[in-house]
């Protein structure tokens, strides 16, 4: 098959899944509700009157203020992180850079947890209310990729020793932090806190929704319309700005992008890692490196994968709702081995 | 040379690079015209890469000027600038398994929403088949050797068919054939009216396809002229400090080693 056919295969696979989870998610818990009455139920919040829609309210509540909210946060989540993942590896000329791994994810919680903590005491919370906590996770974000841009890249490009060993200071820093932050905080802090370091979904607010949607979709459609841009810095920095590219401006607007949609991700759900490392990868492996589409298919297949986690997490053990990082990094742990091993048989291993 | 050119296509006047307090380039004065094929030689260190990088607008000069289509380089627009000149430089590594073909592509992407697609398909064909590489387009980049690699990266500087060509060691990693394939190409460009610097360090292929030869040599622009101006026998053994002898084959100067003068 060609890399455009399978683009068209992999898009309609991708779009199914998409809607099986969706739909699966609306359907599969501890109440359990018909497609039907899903179906109906949304038709009717359209306005249109059916026969479908279910008539108990405990029906209704549970669709619309527990099950969508949360349905609608791990879709922008996982679209958001995955997008975060493949602008940071088209920036970073490398595909093991992902917001998790090189600590953007643990400077976001950081700035997130600080908020949570001291956000009322420094004013905070009083000046931005509800998103007083997504922009000090940007900050911790922006903070923490500019140190490992500016801290791993030399002449133009990342060497990944240098790329892994930052984000295990900036990981092994904001660790600290969070630690330092959870003896500070009152219990409900602590709660919240150590919420974050697992990453849930549980509880996902539409207030929280309307804040993470609107950047997620903001911030995806930029990167899409960087995406040549980000192929040409595939040449290398110096042939990118022979071919027009204003590599300066590109790296700088691109690493607020990637903190703002890391950040925003990591807000409210805490830190879900391996998102942005396994779906650009598997992806770039089906339909080829060029940024346009597989920043489209990132975004789509990140929502996917992690409405479909979300699932497993909260249904796998009964009346048990498990951290969705915790299982995301189950399997992305084993993935990203699986990609240094292969590294390693092909070339001996990163340099 | 005895041609008169009105206006050149780049003209560097008074250039000086300092780094770190060493001086890279002093005093450079240089003039390149559309139809030209110059070829910049020197002794590793000399400073020719530096010259080339000043020359195409990748490294500011500490003092002096660059002139490029009547502009100062430094007033030019990242995107105009693509529109003038091309770059091969010497590395040429991709950090995705981007096909050749879509590398090729890249070259065509300065002129996106300029013309017609005809345009794009007719230079990227075009470049194809002067570098040779026509069985390799649906390869994956990253998959290729080092000399394959190099002709694709010319492949896709050729495709950008812009007015002035940079090309930084385009014969390094080539074998016999593509080294003088390559060569070839850049003569003929300039015969259809670019104006291309080469860099290059075999002097005999640099005296059989340029127009003109800069010789550079501790930063200094030791000798402008012709090819066999500039390689002259006493002057090659002075800045390389190596004995040669220059002999004459077509009309051009070649330049040997002489071996023999080697302690065994």
């Amino acid at each position: 098959m060609t890399r455009v056919a399978r683009g068209i295969t992999l898009s309609i696979a991708l779009a199914a899944a998409l809607v099986a989870a969706i739909l699966l998610s609306s359907m599969v818990g501890q109440l359990p509700v018909t497609p039907a009455e899903i179906v109906g139920s949304v038709l009717r919040a359209l306005g249109f009157q059916n026969g479908w829609a279910p008539a108990d309210p405990i029906v209704e509540s549970t669709i619309w203020i527990v099950r969508f909210p949360r349905i609608v946060m791990g879709l922008a989540v996982g679209a958001a992180l995955a997008v975060a993942g493949a602008v940071m590896q088209a920036i970073f000329g490398n595909p093991l850079a992902e917001p998790g791994v090189v600590g953007v994810s643990s400077g976001a919680a950081l700035g997130a947890a600080g908020a949570i903590v001291f956000g009322g005491a420094l004013g905070i919370t009083a000046a931005l209310g509800s998103w007083g906590i997504a922009v000090c996770a940007f900050a911790g974000g922006l903070l923490a990729t500019l140190v490992v841009y500016f801290v791993s890249r030399a002449n133009g490009r990342t060497e990944v020793v240098t790329l892994l060993l930052t984000g295990i200071a900036i990981n092994a820093f904001a660790g600290a932090g969070l630690a330092f932050l959870l003896f500070m905080g009152d219990t409900a802090s602590r709660e919240q806190i150590t919420f974050w370091q697992l990453g849930s979904l549980n509880g996902s607010l539409w207030r929280e929704v309307l804040i993470v949607g609107p950047v997620t979709v903001l911030g995806t459609v930029a990167a899409i319309v960087l995406g040549k841009r980000y192929d040409l810095l595939a040449l290398g920095e110096r042939n990118a700005r022979h071919l027009g590219v204003n590599v300066e401006a590109l790296r700088i607007g691109s690493i607020v992008l990637v903190a703002l949609l890391t950040g925003v991700a990591v807000a409210f759900c805490g830190i879900i890692a391996f998102v942005g490392l396994v779906v650009p990868h598997v992806i770039r492996m089906v339909i080829g490196p060029s940024h346009r589409p597989l920043l489209v298919a990132s975004a789509v297949g990140g929502a996917a994968l992690l409405t479909f986690a979300d699932l497993v997490a909260r249904t796998i053990v009964p009346g048990a709702d498990l951290p969705i990082g915790m299982l995301t990094s189950l399997i992305g742990g084993p993935f990203f081995f699986y990609l240094l091993y292969r590294q390693r048989k092909r070339s001996g291993g990163w340099a | 040379m005895s041609l008169v050119h009105p206006t050149p296509q780049i003209s560097a006047t008074g250039i000086d690079v300092v780094i770190d307090a060493h001086p890279i380039l002093s005093g450079i004065d240089i003039d390149i015209h559309a139809g030209e094929l110059l070829a910049l030689v020197g002794p590793n260190g000399a400073g020719k890469s530096t010259l080339l990088s000043v020359l195409s607008g990748d490294v500011r000069a500490t003092s002096g000027a660059v002139v490029i289509g009547g502009r100062d380089i430094r007033s030019v627009r990242h995107l105009d600038l693509a529109r003038l000149r091309s770059v091969l430089t010497q590395e040429n590594q991709v950090s995705f398994p981007f096909t050749v073909a879509e590398v090729v592509e890249m070259g065509r992407s300065p002129w996106a929403r300029t013309g017609s697609r005809d345009d794009d398909e007719r230079a990227i064909a075009e470049a194809i088949r002067a570098t040779d590489v026509s069985h390799l387009v649906s390869r994956r980049f990253t998959s290729l050797s080092g000399g394959e690699k190099a002709r694709v990266s010319l492949a896709r500087v050729l495709a950008q068919s812009t007015p002035v060509v940079f090309l930084d060691e385009p014969t390094a990693a080539l074998d016999l054939r593509h080294q003088e394939d390559v060569m070839a190409t850049a003569a003929a460009l300039a015969r259809a009216g670019r104006a291309v610097v080469v860099v290059v360090h075999d002097l005999s292929l640099a005296a059989a396809y340029a127009d003109r030869v800069a010789l550079v040599a501790g930063g200094r622009l030791e000798s402008v002229g012709t090819p066999a101006e500039v390689f002259t026998a006493e002057r090659v053994e002075r800045v390389y400090g190596l004995p040669v002898e220059v002999v004459t084959q077509s009309g051009r100067p070649v330049i040997l080693p002489v071996r023999g003068s080697f302690p065994a």
